[in-house]
Order: structure tokens, then sequence, then C-alpha cells
């Protein structure tokens, strides 16, 4: 399926979402509401078949939080990437899909403990890679650390 | 390197033994001899340094030609304790307590810029430890990045020089040898 | 004492007890830990815990220029340092358009090879060891001893050599390059046969990996298990045919699959692709063509606000670099997406119900580097 397709056709699932500017991939911006349920749509109809979530990252843009999901299909071997943001910094938190997508659980709980994004209905949100008492989530923009981080 | 600067060591010079009765220090030089060629390391690697590391124990460089002969897996039974690798927040209490574990007498060479002194991620890293000297004493510093496997060999030779200085009737001595 | 042997059988066969393997412990590769819930002698579930050399790479990255950030990704993956740098200076290049030259991709394309040989010979030397069998740890190491020489020669250093820079390579090839790379294909074809002769066929070697730790296409691409095992479960999905990059579109070389999805299936595709690599080495090797070994590049590389993405095949799966760029001299935000780390989730799930030593074995094959894992 080409990109032209491939947006129509998210389009009907997803009326709200909006088409990011990006060369590679087909960018779209999603509701967080609507996330799970299209990421359901997405795995499973035939035609569509994402089946591989090849990158799923935080992004600190200062004004929101944003996880971006890669989707690739094996089978038809088109691409695509959507993205939720969130402008709540305190608590932040979006649907998992690791019910869809396995290799999300380990994604998601690096996410959580870099971004302070939670994932409602994660089966074990606890970070990954920090200790459990450790403070702030350091790939945020705005972690502060005088001591090992040097301010140029 | 030749012979002449590989003896030219001062801080090696500041400890070295004056005097002493003749049976103990016989004693001591038989005891220190079979000491400094048996030293037994730990396996212990925790990154990139850990593969230079093997290298030096595999076979062209092979290491047991100087007595480093068997890796050992457990704490209990190791020497010495070659930290290859970062060490970081949170491996740093369990460094500790794997340094806690073995017995006397212990040593410690600190493998590689990262275990000097945290080396490429002195700089704006949250999680790392800046040299293992913070958590446990170090005995031989080997500087690089990752040191090549003879700048390994050469550190465990002046460890080895560092164990024949030692006294069993001047354990004080010891102590400012092994422990700082 | 009494209460345990009064206890009904039933009770006894239902007591759960954990162990913890490292994080120092010598069949992790390094600091890995795992909390292993046992039941007798059988796996239940187990739950790895990383982080024991997280590095904070990342947040490294957004203070540091691109061609700073090469050098850190040599540390990700250090068996596959130049692949890594691959991805960056693709990234670079691709973003910033520049058209490097012939003779860059060439080479770049025999170092990669040469990584990714040198990486499983590393790899097949612990998987014996893991296994029980010594000698594969001196066999393995002393022929990878050759490969690091070539390097040395050639880049001036053993291993990370962060030879790639945004637009080429650091410097020229060495005269002998070409030379040493042909006595070392000459040496290690007659080598790799040993390597067949100690492991492949042999009995205990078999038992002990065959219908060990059988990983189905499905899960594999669900858990995103990539690389050498993902392809042992049949899944085709070598980066190097499915978006070829550098010479890998216009070199002849089979990608290696296997259909059993257990350890020995993992094992042998890793065999294989050495004699794959060594294929692809020798159709570049002698048409190295003649010209400059880097493209001009501004002194400062600025790239364009934007998004950017690159996928690329390092010995252990597929590494994926994805960069968020607002147009200063150091990217914004940098994600590495790591083969080892999807791999280790697939551990827990391909490892119930089998005996704690087939762990070993299990882990083995996965072919994990830690650092890959926590970056
Ligand atoms: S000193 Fe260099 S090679 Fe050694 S562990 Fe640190 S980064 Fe790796």
């Amino acid at each position: 399926m080409d990109n032209e397709t491939l947006k129509a056709r998210i389009l009907e699932i997803v009326p709200e979402a909006q088409q990011e500017e990006n060369k590679q991939f087909l960018t779209l911006l999603l509701p967080a509401a609507k996330l799970h349920d299209l990421a359901l749509k997405l795995k499973n109809s035939p035609e569509l078949a994402f089946d591989f979530l090849f990158c799923l990252s935080g992004v600190d843009y200062i004004k929101q939080l944003a996880v971006v999901y890669h989707l690739r299909s094996t089978q038809h071997k088109h691409a695509l990437v959507i993205k939720v943001k969130t402008d709540d910094r305190v608590n932040p938190n979006f649907d998992t899909v690791c019910d869809i997508w396995r290799t999300a659980e380990f994604h998601e709980r690096e996410i959580y403990d870099m971004f302070g994004i939670r994932f409602n209905n994660h089966p074990d949100m606890r970070r990954i890679f920090l200790e459990e008492d450790w403070k702030g989530y350091p790939l945020r923009k705005d972690y502060i650390d005088e001591v090992n981080i040097v301010e140029f | 390197m030749k012979e002449k600067d590989f003896r030219d060591n001062e801080t090696l010079d500041l400890f070295k033994r004056t005097g002493g009765n003749f049976l103990m220090t016989s004693i001591d030089a038989v005891i220190d001899w079979g000491r400094s060629n048996s030293v037994w390391p730990l396996t212990f690697a925790t990154s990139c340094c850990g593969i230079e590391m093997m290298a030096t124990g595999a076979s062209r460089h092979d290491f047991a030609r100087f007595g480093i002969e068997v890796y050992r897996a457990s704490p209990r039974q190791a020497d010495v304790i070659v930290v290859a690798g970062t060490i970081v927040n949170k491996m740093a209490p369990v460094l500790k307590r794997l340094y806690d574990q073995m017995s006397e007498p212990r040593y410690v060479i600190a493998m590689g810029a990262c275990a000097v002194s945290g080396g490429p991620f002195y700089y704006n890293s949250y999680h790392v430890v800046r040299g293992v000297d913070h958590v446990i004493p170090v005995d031989v510093y080997i500087p690089g990045c990752p040191p090549r496997p003879e700048a390994l060999l050469y550190g465990i030779m002046q460890l080895q020089r560092k164990i024949k200085l030692e006294s069993i009737t001047r354990p004080e001595q010891t102590m400012i040898l092994g422990k700082q | 004492m009494k209460e345990i042997i009064n206890l009904p059988v039933s009770n006894i066969e239902e007591e759960e007890y954990h162990i913890n393997m490292g994080p120092q412990h010598p069949s992790t590769h390094g600091v890995l830990r795992l909390l292993v819930s046992l039941q007798g002698e059988m796996v239940r579930s187990l739950k790895p815990h990383c982080g024991y050399i997280h590095r904070g790479i990342e947040k490294m990255c957004e203070k540091d220029t691109y061609p700073q950030v090469i050098h850190l990704t040599d540390r990700i993956d250090y068996l596959s340092a130049h692949i890594n740098n691959h991805a960056v200076c693709l990234l670079v290049e691709k973003a910033l358009e520049v058209d490097v030259p012939e003779r860059v991709r060439y080479i770049r394309t025999i170092m990669d090879e040469l990584a990714r040989i040198q990486s499983h010979q590393l790899w097949w030397s612990s998987f014996g060891m893991d296994l029980g069998g010594l000698t594969c740890f001196f066999y393995g190491l002393r022929d990878r001893e050759m490969i690091l020489d070539i390097w040395e020669e050639t880049t001036g250093s053993r291993f990370l050599q962060s030879y790639n820079c945004p637009g080429g390579v650091m410097q020229d090839i060495h005269p002998n390059f070409q030379k040493k790379v042909h006595a070392f294909l000459k040496t290690f074809k007659k080598k790799i046969k040993d390597y067949d002769r100690i492991l492949s066929g042999n009995v205990i070697f078999e038992n002990r990996s065959q219908g060990v730790g059988i990983l189905s296409k499905e899960d594999a691409i669900s858990y995103g298990v990539t690389g050498p095992s993902g392809r042992g479960s049949g899944w085709s999905c070598d980066v190097r045919k499915t978006e070829p990059y550098s010479m890998y579109g216009k070199v002849q070389f089979n990608e290696v699959l296997r259909y059993e999805c257990d350890t020995y299936s993992r094992y042998m595709v890793r065999m294989q692709e050495m004699h794959e690599s060594m294929n692809i080495i020798e159709q570049l090797i002698d048409n190295i063509p003649e010209g400059e070994h880097s493209a001009k590049m501004k002194a400062v590389i600025k790239l364009p606000a934007g998004e950017y993405f690159q996928r690329v095949e390092s010995a252990r799966g597929e590494l994926g670099l994805f960069v968020v760029s607002d147009g200063n001299k150091t990217p914004y935000r940098m994600k590495f997406r790591t083969p080892s780390f999807s791999n280790l989730s697939v551990l827990d799930h391909i490892s119930r119900g089998m005996k704690i030593a087939d762990l070993v074995a299990i882990g083995a094959s996965l072919d994990l580097v830690i650092p890959d894992i926590d970056r």
C-alpha cells in the first residue's frame, strides 16, 4: 500500500489524525484516546498488517511530551509512524500497546524510566534501568543534574 | 620496553623494604614469589574493556604465562579483580560487595579509562561513577580506551612487583600497600 | 524439619523458589541480572533486571556534535562498532544529501562484514564456553586476532576504531589491506571447518541445543527479535536485503534462513552468516575503486530541522537510529533502537518450561551484548 492510500485508510478509522511533515515515513499525529483502538486495527486488519513495531521512543518537545511509534508490515513492506502528544508534564499517561506488540513492554518501561510517561494497563510499570528511588527523569529537557551535567 | 625502564618505578621505590631478620625476609621472599605468580582473577567484565581482557586471556597474548591462569567465577576464590569497564551507580554497590567477598590478600586493577576516571563518560553522564577508586581501593591503574592486551600485561607485571614487596611480619606495611 | 517431611508431595512440587543470576555471572556475558523463578529445575518465569551498565549515552548525545556521537556509538555495541558508526554516518549523509564516493562505500561494506565475522567468532567462542567447551574460546579468539590486525593497520586501533566519519572514513586504507584480507579469508575458510567439527556435529552440543528455546516466527516479529536470532525462526528480516545501503544492493549474497526455531537453528544461522560475509568481502575486495576516501563536508555539521530514521543490520540484528533535529549542531533527541534490547525481551517467553541449564544456552544463542541493552 502506498502512503496515500494508507493515509486515506487511517483517516477513515481516525478522522482527527493530522499528517506531519516527514520525508521518509508517513507520519500521523493522533489524539491519545484513539491510540489503542487504532493500534489494534493496524495490527489486525489484513491489508494493513502492521506487525512489527521497530522503534518506540519518547521525545520531550518542552511544551509537550510525545511518544513515537515506528511501525512496519513484514508482509506488505509499508511503514508508518504514529505520534501521540500530551501537554501534561506532571502526570502524563497513554494507553499501552504491549498487548498488541509484545516488544512494547520493555520499550514502554524504558520511556517511563527516561521521561516519566506512564502507560495504562501495562503489566509491569517499573523503572527499567535506573534504581527505583532515582529522582527525576533524565531524558527530559528540564532534568537538572548540577553535579554531572555541565552546561556550557 | 627496556628492562631498565621497567625497573624504574618511583611509587614502588617508596615502599622498598630495608633491613629485617634474615630468616623472615627469606620466608617473605618465598611466600611473595609464590603469591605473585599465582594471582587468580575474577571473571568480571562490564563492557568493552572486558573483551580486551578476554583477548589477553586467549591464545595470542595468553596471560597464563604470568601465572594469572584460572579465571574464577566466584569472588571467594579470586585474588585479583580486574575492573574491566564502566562502573555505573547501580553497579557500584554490587562491585563493593564482590570486593568484600574476596578473601585477603586481594588486589584491584582498574582497567581502562572508564575504571580509572569515567573515561569517555566523564562529562554529561548522569549515571556513571567517575573512577572505580570512589568505590574500592585500586592497586594498579591501566589507562587506555580500551587498553591493549600488552598494557594489561604490563599492569599485571606491576602488580606482581608490588606483591613481591609485601611482608608477613609487617602487616602494617602490607596495609599501606594493599589498602592505601 | 518434621513439617517439611509431612508436607503433601504435591505441595513440595508447587514450591517455587527464586535464584538470582548475575549481575556478576560468567554466562550472562556481562552484567545482566536475571531473577529466575524455578520449580525444581524448571524455569517458571524470569525477570531480566537491566541497568547495571546504563551509561546515559542518549543524554550525552544531546550534548555532543554528530562527529562526537560516533565515538559513543562504538561503545554501545562494541562488537559491531563499525556498523554502529556506519548508521550515524548514513543518517547524517542522508539528511544533508551528501553523496559519498564509491570507494568509501566499498571500504565501509568490507569493514562491516569484517566486524560481523569478528563478532560471530567471539559469539561462537563464548557460546562454546558457556556449554562447557573451553577449546572454542581459544579457537575463536585466535582467529579473531587476524581481523584485529587488519583493523589495527588501517584504523590504528584494535577495536572501537571510530573509523567512519560523516562523509567518508577517517583515513585511507593501508597498502597491505587487500593482501591481508585475502590472507585472512584463505586461512579462515580452512579454520571454520574446525568450528563445525568441534561444535556443530557434536552429539552433546546437539542434544543441548536442539529443541531448546523454541521461538516461533510470529513471536519473533511481535517481540521484535531481529538479526540472526530472528532469522533462525524463519523471519526474513535482514536489513541488508530489505533496505539495502552502501554496497549491499550490488553484491550477491543469500539471506540465511532456518526454520527449526530453536537454539541450534540460531547457531547455524550465525555459522552460515560467516560464510556469507566472507563471500561478500570476496566480491568487493579486489574491485575497490580509486578515489577519495571522504567527501567534502562542512566543518560544522548541522542537520536541517526534522526527524530522521536510519536502519542498519548490525551483527546482532536491526539497529535503528531515530534522530530529532532542531537545526543545531547537536541532535535534539537521539534514540538508539538496539537489537539486544528487543532480543532480551523474548528471553522470558522462550525459556519458560526449560531447564535452568538450558537457560544458559538460550541466552547465549540470542547473543546479547549488555551495553547494547542498557546504552
Ligand atoms: S575505557 Fe573505553 S573501552 Fe574500556 S569500558 Fe570504557 S569505554 Fe569501553
